[in-house]
């Protein structure tokens, strides 16, 4: 196994890559695919297309993570990768090829080439500049999926059926379910390795002071540039499923909108640690399910709600822990 | 076709002017602030709203724009005071995420208040006449060369501001830097809520102007604010002169470019010309800002050294 960070003497910005132990990832597996069985055994088949979704958005979340939390850059542009795998497979579906071992690599090629081509301009700039170029891009995704015809203008693309897989039946809801746990369960033990490895702690170093990596002898524009095409690459596989998912994709996918909602998910989790786009994609969505059945203004709350997580917690719910425990330790010491 | 052109550059000019009095807020509240403010917008969108509020109570339109602006910037200085300072000394994630909030906040409370449905301003009558250029070749409304006036006039005052004047002064040293301008005995708090009430102002000028041409409502306030940010970093953030340059430029390219994009496809008659040319000078602005960045990383006219 990989050998676990050490932790950061610098509360502002966590080293520790909150990285996970085997068991804890063990259990979370265990209880996330027990989870549709018991829904099914209490009747509620909603709740396991929301655990789909729920999964999905994770993904995109963490993938977010590794430029985001690890890497330091704020991509305000996420969703354009997002939406570049989703488009992907609605228009493969569309020309006809449906079989998911051609669509989801392609997905995932095409929005990691995007994310290689943004970053190899964007990472150029810096701070606020990096910001707005990535800003920007994504703008330029939404208006090429707005105004061509191939992909459906307003409208978007509708799927069909879903992408098939030999031996599964995709269409059932359990399947589907189980299919998106076991991608994006490979695509998170990939997230594991990535920040655990040389690299990821290469990118930690990164985000801590560019200069000094430098100095030292890193590539650093190359090891950014890695990370996100990477991160890209990632949010394609999260916009290929989430397109099966709802059968189809919208410019809306698109919109600057989700990509400042991908943030809000990563930092409601804690950007830089490891489950935090898990954690806060988790968050989001049960809370807006819980919140919309009981009003409509749900952007209302979300506005407040991430106002006072900004002021009180911005490193994020993972973040708490270490609060508890250190306020622990000093209370025993005293 | 020269009317045309020239109706459309009149236009651009307008366009342009009208997202320089946005860009202008934001690149001085973020030159001298080190702020991101997303929710600019947002202010934009709700000094629109104030107006059209404001234009059931009171005949007069000059009245109505001086109230919106007033209480624009009243919650302008509001919000610095009670939020914007304190996320002053936060990261700029912090800042982005922070902002987005109030994005949320604002579009959901203008749609409680206001309703989801678009809301008119009746445009004044005097104004509401046209005159006739280039011979009675083209006959272009007078509302439209208001703007333009009013958008030079306050150009040209935030040039006289901020480079004649003693406040001009403490607002560059501010900008250029806030630590040093604060030792050499520059009140740099009440500055800060100055510029950014000032910001808010300019934005509600911006949002009532406007709100004749366009309808009120919530997503408007986004519709802008991308154009306006895209300005300030051609023009290089913290830089007035390149909020202008910024502005006029991508005011034109935008205009123009739609001019001659809807035409050429017109010309090939490819359906949907007019959407379709539309959109592709939306996506000209944002490539002439990823090329500007690619060769200048830090604008056209960068502001601190």
């Amino acid at each position: 196994m990989a050998p676990r960070l050490i932790p950061a003497h610098r509360p502002e910005t966590p080293l520790t890559a909150g990285l996970p132990g085997p068991w804890t990832a063990i259990a979370i597996a265990i209880v996330l695919a027990a989870y549709p069985l018991l829904m099914r055994e209490l009747g509620e088949d909603f709740y396991i297309t929301l655990g789909s979704r729920v999964l999905i958005l994770a993904l995109a979340a963490s993938a977010l993570n590794l430029a985001l939390g690890y890497g330091g850059m704020i991509s305000l542009g996420h969703a354009a990768f997002l939406g570049a795998g989703a488009y992907t497979v609605a228009a493969l579906a569309g020309q006809g090829i449906n079989s998911a071992w051609i669509a989801v690599p392609a997905a995932v090629a095409i929005a990691g080439l995007a994310a290689f081509l943004v970053g190899a301009v964007s990472l150029r700039t810096k701070g606020v500049y990096f910001i707005m170029i990535t800003l920007a891009f994504a703008q330029l995704f939404y208006y090429l999926a707005v105004s061509l015809p191939v992909f459906g203008g307003d409208d978007g693309l509708q799927l069909t059926e879903r992408s098939n897989v030999p031996g599964i039946k995709l269409e059932n809801d359990l399947a589907f379910y189980y299919f998106v746990l076991f991608t994006a369960g490979l695509a998170f033990v990939l997230l594991y390795r990535l920040v655990s490895s040389r690299f990821g702690r290469a990118l930690l170093a990164i985000r801590e002071n560019e200069r000094r990596v430098a100095a030292v002898g890193y590539p650093v524009f190359r090891l950014k540039l890695m990370a996100f095409t990477l991160s890209g690459g990632l949010a394609g596989l999260a916009g290929a499923l989430l397109a099966n998912l709802s059968m189809g994709v919208t410019p809306h996918t698109l919109a600057w909108q989700q990509s400042g909602l991908l943030m809000v998910m990563v930092v409601i989790g804690g950007s830089g640690y490891f489950w935090g786009g898990i954690t806060g994609a988790a968050i989001f969505l049960l809370l807006e399910e819980a919140v919309s059945t009981h009003t409509e203004h749900w952007n209302l709350v979300l506005g407040v709600l991430l106002l006072i997580i900004v002021m009180v917690a911005p490193n994020g719910v993972m973040s708490l822990r270490e609060r508890v425990i250190s306020q622990f330790r000093r209370k025993s010491t005293q | 076709m020269l009317a045309l052109i020239l109706e459309q550059s009149l236009n651009g000019l307008q366009y342009g002017l009208m997202l320089f009095l946005l860009a202008a807020g934001l690149t001085l509240v973020f030159g001298i602030m080190d702020l991101i403010n997303l929710a600019h917008g947002s202010l934009y969108m709700i000094g629109a709203f104030l107006a059209a509020a404001f234009s059931h109570y009171f005949q007069n339109f000059f009245v109505v724009l001086v109230l919106a602006i007033a209480a624009t910037a009243l919650l302008g200085a509001v919000l610095e005071k009670v939020l914007y300072q304190h996320l002053r000394r936060m990261t700029h994630l912090s800042q982005v995420l922070a902002t987005f909030a109030l994005i949320l906040i604002a579009n959901e409370s203008m749609t409680m208040v206001f309703g989801a449905q678009p809301v008119m301003i009746g445009m004044p009558e005097s104004l509401s006449g046209s005159v006739s250029l280039l011979g009675d070749e083209l006959q272009y409304p007078v509302y439209r060369l208001l703007i333009i006036a009013v958008g030079i006039a306050v150009a040209i005052g935030l040039y006289v501001l901020v480079n004649k004047t003693r406040l001009g002064m403490w607002i560059r040293a501010g900008a250029s830097n806030p630590t040093m301008a604060a030792t050499m005995g520059i009140r740099i708090k009440p500055l800060f809520t100055f510029v950014f009430a000032l910001g808010a102002a300019l934005c509600a000028l911006a949002g009532a102007l406007l709100g004749p041409l366009l309808a009120v409502s919530t997503g408007m306030g986004e519709s802008i604010l991308i154009p306006a940010f895209e300005v300030i970093v051609i023009g290089g953030i913290g830089s007035m002169r390149g909020a202008f340059v910024g502005a006029l430029l991508v005011g034109m390219i935008d205009t123009l470019g739609r001019l001659v994009m809807t035409s050429a496809f017109k010309f090939f008659a490819v359906s949907g010309a007019a959407t379709l040319g539309a959109t592709l000078a939306s996506m000209l602005v944002s490539l002439l800002m990823v090329g500007i960045l690619f060769f200048r990383p830090r604008g056209l006219f960068p502001a601190r050294g």
